[in-house]
């Protein structure tokens, strides 16, 4: 099994990180199931209730390659004037494939005089990630990326 | 208590569009996990962060699972007068923790 000094060969490393990596893939299949686009939708829904989402004014900036979906960086920028009278009320996050549909729901107010935030999120799997902004006439407005993972946010818990 | 680091500046021109960096030591464990024994994880996560400025609210933030630990936020807001930055963050199992910073406007 081992190297002939003792210590562990490359061969015996990467077959330890396959394993590793098997072992998270079969968490997948007993965990509970995910959002789906459908219950995206309906969580946008929600938010929304029924009026329309136009796309434009939201940009939703996050890297369209990732390696590890445990912290995906993520910031969200509304054009907006930011006036008493024209400002963003409100910016939500949505994915499709996280076991939840929502990843934050943030509301803002003519103070804050740039609509642009930034956090760290979680993605489990490559997928479409919509960002929706509210304005304070009541439109909807939104920016859809789509974020290739590589590694995602594993769900087992590995002790 | 857990651990905030907040990047706040210490003085600003009035009027001025001024950014707020936060971060705070938390797991955001899901929920949606199991040990190797197949029993599922409780959810324990940060749901609530509150900013008042001056007692005033400018910025409230609802948190759900998928944020990854020790969720950092930065936002913006305008230095309207010298005063108290006030932060606070609510979560599960009656987590709380609050940190402030002063700024002076000129």
């Amino acid at each position: 099994m081992h190297g002939h000094d003792g210590r562990r060969s490359r061969r015996d490393i990467l077959k330890a990180a396959s394993a590793l990596a098997a072992g998270c893939g079969a968490g997948v299949l007993v965990r509970p199931a995910r959002a789906t686009p459908a219950s995206m939708q309906t969580a946008i829904r929600n938010v929304v209730s029924s009026a329309t989402v136009k796309p434009g004014k939201v940009a939703l900036d996050i890297p369209p390659l990732v390696e590890n979906g445990s912290t995906v960086a993520v910031s969200v920028a509304v054009e907006s004037p930011m006036t008493p009278t024209d400002y963003v009320k409100a910016i939500h996050i949505f994915t499709e494939k996280n076991p939840q549909p929502n990843v934050i729901s943030i509301h803002l107010g003519p103070r804050a005089g740039r609509a642009t935030v930034a956090t760290r999120m979680r993605l489990v799997d490559t997928q479409k990630i919509v960002a929706i902004a509210e304005l304070s006439d009541g439109s909807f407005w939104s920016d859809t990326v789509e974020v290739v993972i590589t590694l995602g946010a594993c769900l087992e818990e590995i002790i | 208590m857990a651990r905030a680091l907040l990047n706040v500046p210490a003085k600003a021109k009035r009027g001025e569009v001024i950014a707020i960096k936060t971060l705070i030591s938390h797991e955001m464990e899901t929920g949606f996990r199991h040990s190797t024994t197949g029993v599922p994880v409780p959810r324990n996560i940060i749901t609530s962060f509150v900013v008042n400025y001056n007692k005033e609210e400018i910025f409230r933030a609802v948190l759900f699972p998928a944020i990854a630990a020790n969720p950092f936020i930065t936002f913006y807001t305008v230095a309207t007068e010298s005063g108290t930055i006030a932060f606070e963050w609510t979560g599960d199992n009656g987590f709380s923790a609050t940190e402030s910073a002063t700024i002076t406007v000129e």
